[in-house]
């Protein structure tokens, strides 16, 4: 067996027990990634050096008996982390010479625990996308099948951990950017409660619904690192400053009695049969695991999607008015004045679905569409938020399919704007609520992966950990992994 | 201009003050005056990618001191918004500033007008936001320089109700504002230097009219003087306007202080599309009672407050009063030396005059002054128990600026000391009265102002030392008494 | 809900993103699709209810009016396109919003 295909866990294990060496473990993972990241893409940049540099400290730390807690394990982090001296492009061209002045309290965190940095993922440019189809820096393939797409936008994150080119990854979430990849990739993938993570260095979309997550191939894999990922920041307003809790503790937690809901709403759109059997049988699972499970009713949730894609872009187009060309990032030639500098600059740095972003957030927040937009989805948010609080009374997670299906082709849904949007209907309504929620695998259709997603009520990351880890105990969805 | 009565003027201002804080208002860099260019510029200054604002907390007791020191509501929870545009000296791309719920609404200022008069000024508002950085111009061919060392520094910004009538009521309004805000400390509020701006808005209507005229917007004008003269020219110019058949554009003006004329600032009329919203990565901030309480204790007496107690307590006129209130540092001084000297009214006069020519010809803040509350209160009692005349005090007074050493020290040293004896002032105006016998005839013969003459040179025989009214009284005796010889 | 030519060159500029006129017609049918999704928005009665501009039903925490950045002005500048005399440059600007 090689290295590479143990879960992070077990390589925590090894390195811990002296079966292998931090150094050893990584370099495997380099020889991996220069052999086969080139048929899928998933990499941006690799820190070969700066990995060495740190394993080498890992494997010193080990000997002497002073191991830090994720010691020696190599991961990646998307390429929306900054992450002080390296690289950080967000996967665009606007960012495409960006070295960041400053690392990301995710990025310092998990280095704190010793963790080696492999690389930056690709992404979707500015996280807008879930196909990852839109990077500057060429697309991502899944690698279950090179000609369809891993997901976005974490999709380099899902594909760099499913393809065995670190042992787990970075990501981040604002309408499902980690569970949708997860789904397609065959990985799990947890977006925990809206201020859970710090996002302070977490490039920002939409600053209301980004969080910070991971993306592993186990449930233990992600309550190991999300322990060291959570945590109160003074640098971010919008962090939670409460306990975390210890997840690898709660993953053991019984969850017979584990009351789970199911949204009728979701239930009775147009699935694919391959998609609705697979739910069910998941649901069988879990009735086998000693779970209760009961119809609940989520009256707005076809709200969810014009919701999100009024308040999504109203805020990235915010966001995004940083990149101007004036004190970092992409500037146009010879810009003729101010206003040249600012239009061209931004036309030729910006991609068209970030662009198209842009305009229809500013669109959103002109005068005279504020209130019938902004305000009005704001408002809608609410109702979608009570909706939650009213299932969360009689249940304890949500359950639904992650995505309407398995991936799709590359080129397939790129120039439908609509079409790809609609790949997030489960994972966008976690997002306008602040709540946590998890994606697994939970079947395989035609060679590609289908994921499973629960939702939980706030900050209840350990109870979505332990149903996963226990549906993980008695299936073996998690464990197959693409021949790559 | 023949109609001017047939017009009135609609006038708001809107006055940004900078907050003295020691850091930013969303980051911890520094907002120290002066630094090298791009040296108090942190990465959330900056706008890199992936900061975030973190609020300081001094910056919500300021506004609070303020809101109170205005007789506003302090709104909870206030709401932090991005208002939207495009300046290379706003890296964000937006200002972080508030729209619905600032921290400070509805409250009022009463300003005294020129005929003792008080006139109560609405105030809108008041809100927090951010400054941006500086372009500077010169030295770079076909370039601006942009420092961002001023982005981020907290603002203020105070917006009163159309409801000042005339150029001189905005000021004594400015005025107001500059002297609460010098007084809560919250900032040096020094228009030259820019840590206090103001935008007048200005518009005209035929007197009785209710529904307001067009009204513009004219900034860059940095002192109290150039505010009232770029008002005066905007109603003047307005008015001509209208009459010469024309419509007032809503428009941005800038005042040109070299030609007194105010001229339209060039932007594109949507641009000004702001796009207000809630900010979303700061939570609404919740103000507690107990909060609020606490800033309250701090709070100094205003200066209205305590013009009224100089007026009532140590009887000084309501002129005297005002300016001596109208600076904490000036009315603690005067304080002082009252305790001292026990004559508030002849202490008021000393500082108005002796004091403050001396405090403004050498450009001194007043707790740099050259002679201390103490000195000056003690000078004053030596001429209130007659020690020295009040001539005399004033040499005094500008040998113990120079010396800086006491009042008693010089008296005696230089032999100062008022002649109150009375034999010895008879001698000397026997003395006088017998060197000048024209002058003598001629008085007796009716000429009186001749009085002044002998005055003069008793003083002069006592070398100023001689106390005058015992000389005037003496005199008139002694000059009556005195036969024809 | 479909947008003109005039409003669509409004918002690019208000974004500052220039647009090619050739792109005029896709780039204007693509948002219209987008808008279209909007429509829901409007068949529902939100009387009464309260925006939800944050998840967390919180107040925004302060920091103490401490000096703590250094400065760094050589690091932060390393990836700007055009800076002199530890200024940025852009083109002239004439007049502005400050």
């Amino acid at each position: 067996m090689e290295l590479n295909e143990f879960t992070l866990k077990e390589q925590l294990d090894g390195l811990r027990d002296s079966s292998f060496s931090s150094t050893e473990l990584t370099q495997d993972y380099l020889k991996r990634i220069k052999a086969k990241d080139p048929s899928i893409n998933s990499y941006i940049t690799v820190t070969e050096e700066l990995a060495l540099k740190q394993a080498k400290k890992a494997d010193d730390r080990y000997n002497k008996g002073q191991a830090l807690a994720l010691d020696g394990i190599p991961i990646a982090h998307k390429d929306i982390f900054c992450t002080e001296d390296v690289l950080t492009t967000c996967g665009s061209k606007m960012l495409s010479n960006f070295k960041a002045p400053y690392s990301s309290t995710v990025v310092s965190k998990l280095f704190d625990e010793g963790v080696v940095m492999l690389g930056k993922t690709n992404m979707d440019e500015f996280a807008m996308g879930s196909s990852n189809e839109t990077s500057f820096f060429g697309e991502v393939k899944n690698p279950w099948n090179l000609d369809y797409v891993p997901g976005g936008s974490s999709g380099g994150s899902a594909a760099c951990v499913s393809a065995r080119l670190a042992s787990a990854a970075t990501a981040t979430d604002t309408g499902g950017s980690i569970r949708q990849p997860a789904a397609l990739c065959g990985l799990t993938g947890i977006k925990p409660t809206y201020g859970r993570v710090s996002r302070y260095g977490m490039i920002a979309f939409a600053s209301s619904l980004d969080q910070g997550g991971v993306l592993t191939r186990t449930a233990e894999d992600a309550a190991i690192l999300l322990a060291s990922m959570s945590g109160h920041d003074p640098k971010d307003s919008t962090s939670l400053n409460i306990e975390v809790p210890n997840y690898t503790e709660e993953i053991g937690n019984n969850i017979s009695g584990l009351k789970i809901g199911l949204p009728k709403e979701f239930f009775n759109q147009e699935i694919p049969d391959h998609v609705r059997k697979s739910t069910e049988e998941a649901i069988e699972v879990y009735k086998d695991l000693g779970a209760e499970i009961e119809e609940i009713s989520f009256p707005n949730i076809d709200l969810s999607l014009p919701v999100y894609y009024v308040l999504a872009p109203a805020e990235c187009s915010a966001n995004l008015s940083r990149y101007d060309g004036v004190r970092y990032g992409y500037r146009c030639e010879e810009p003729k004045n101010l206003e040249d500098l600012y239009m061209r600059t931004r036309d030729e740095g910006f991609g068209p679905e970030v662009k198209r972003r842009i305009l229809i957030g500013t669109y959103a927040l002109s005068a005279g569409y504020y209130d019938a937009y902004y305000l009005k989805a704001q408002k809608c948010r609410r109702l979608i938020a009570n909706d939650f609080t009213e299932a969360f009374k009689s249940v304890d997670v949500i359950l639904s399919p992650t995505t309407p299906g398995t991936s799709f082709k590359a080129g397939e849904k790129i120039n439908d704007p609509i079409d790809m949007y609609l790949q997030d209907i489960f994972t966008i309504p976690a997002n306008l609520a602040g709540l946590p929620g998890i994606s697994f695998p939970c079947g395989n259709h035609n060679g590609l992966p289908l994921g499973l997603q629960l939702v939980g009520n706030s900050l209840e990351e350990g109870k979505l950990l332990s149903a996963a880890h226990h549906f993980q105990t008695v299936t073996n969805w998690h464990k197959e992994l693409p021949e790559f | 201009m023949s109609n001017i009565n047939q017009w009135e003027a609609v006038i708001g201002l809107e006055i940004h003050v900078q907050l003295s804080t020691n850091s930013k208002l969303f980051s911890g860099a520094s907002t120290n005056f002066g630094a090298s260019p791009n040296t108090q510029a942190c990465n959330v200054d900056l706008a890199m990618p992936g900061v975030l604002p973190v609020l300081n907390e001094e910056v919500l007791k300021m506004a609070i001191k303020l809101g109170i020191a205005l007789n506003a509501n302090i709104n909870s929870p206030t709401i932090f918004a991005r208002k939207n545009y495009f300046y290379p000296d706003s890296p964000k791309g937006y200002q972080i500033s508030q729209m619905d719920k600032p921290i400070v609404e509805d409250g009022f200022l009463d300003i005294e007008l020129e005929d003792g008069s008080v006139k109560r000024i609405g105030v809108t508002r008041a809100h927090l936001e951010e400054d941006a950085g500086k372009s500077l111009h010169e030295d770079f061919e076909g370039q601006s320089g942009i420092d961002l060392n001023r982005a981020g520094t907290p603002l203020i910004e105070i917006v009163s109700e159309p409801e000042i009538s005339t150029p001189e009521e905005a000021v004594a309004y400015l005025k107001s504002i500059h002297s609460i805000i010098r007084y809560l400390n919250i900032s040096d509020g020094n228009m030259a230097e820019g840590s206090m701006r103001c935008d007048a808005n200005v518009s005209v209507r035929k007197v009785g009219e209710t529904e307001l005229g067009t009204r513009t917007e004219t900034k860059n004008v940095n002192s109290f003087r150039f505010v009232e003269k770029a008002i005066h020219y905007e109603i003047s110019r307005q008015i001509n306007e209208i009459e010469s058949g024309n419509t007032i554009t809503q428009e941005t003006r800038l005042y040109d202080s070299q030609k007194n004329t105010t001229r339209p600032m060039r932007s594109k009329e949507f641009a000004n599309d702001y796009r207000y919203f809630p900010e979303p990565d700061l939570l609404p901030v919740i103000l507690e009672e107990d909060f609020i309480n606490s800033v309250k204790k701090l709070m100094p007496e205003l200066p209205n407050e305590k013009k009224i107690r100089f007026t009532e307590f140590y009887k000084l006129s309501k002129y005297d009063s005002s300016l001596l209130a109208a600076d904490k540092d000036l009315a603690d001084f005067f304080e002082e030396v009252v305790q001292e000297s026990n004559s508030p009214k002849i202490s008021a006069n000393w500082i108005m005059g002796e004091f403050l020519a001396e405090i403004n010809k050498e450009n001194l803040d007043i707790n740099k002054s050259k002679v201390s509350s103490k000195q000056l209160g003690v000078l004053i009692r030596r001429i209130e128990d007659s020690t020295i005349s009040g001539k005399i005090a004033k040499e005094v007074f500008e040998k113990m600026w120079e010396s800086s050493k006491d009042a008693d020290e010089i008296i005696s040293n230089q032999g100062l000391k008022q002649v109150t004896d009375v034999s010895e002032i008879e001698k000397m105006v026997k003395k006088v009265i017998k060197n000048n016998p024209d002058q003598l005839k001629k008085y007796h013969s009716g000429k009186d102002r001749l009085f002044g003459f002998f005055v003069g040179q008793v003083m002069k025989e006592s070398q100023g030392k001689a106390n005058p009214a015992q000389v005037n009284q003496i005199l008139k005796d002694k000059l009556k008494k005195e036969p024809i010889l | 809900m479909s947008l003109s030519d005039k409003e669509l060159k409004e918002i690019a500029y208000l974004a500052r993103i220039n647009i090619d006129e050739n792109n005029f017609p896709a780039l204007k049918g693509e948002l219209d699709q987008i808008l279209g999704l909007f429509e829901k928005l409007n068949l529902v009665n939100t009387d009464g209810i309260e925006a939800m501009s944050h998840p967390l039903d919180l107040s925004q925490p302060t920091r103490k009016d401490e000096v703590t950045e250094i400065n760094q002005r050589e690091k932060m500048q390393e990836s700007a396109p055009l800076v002199q005399s530890g200024l940025f440059l852009v083109p002239k600007v004439i007049e502005g919003e400050n």
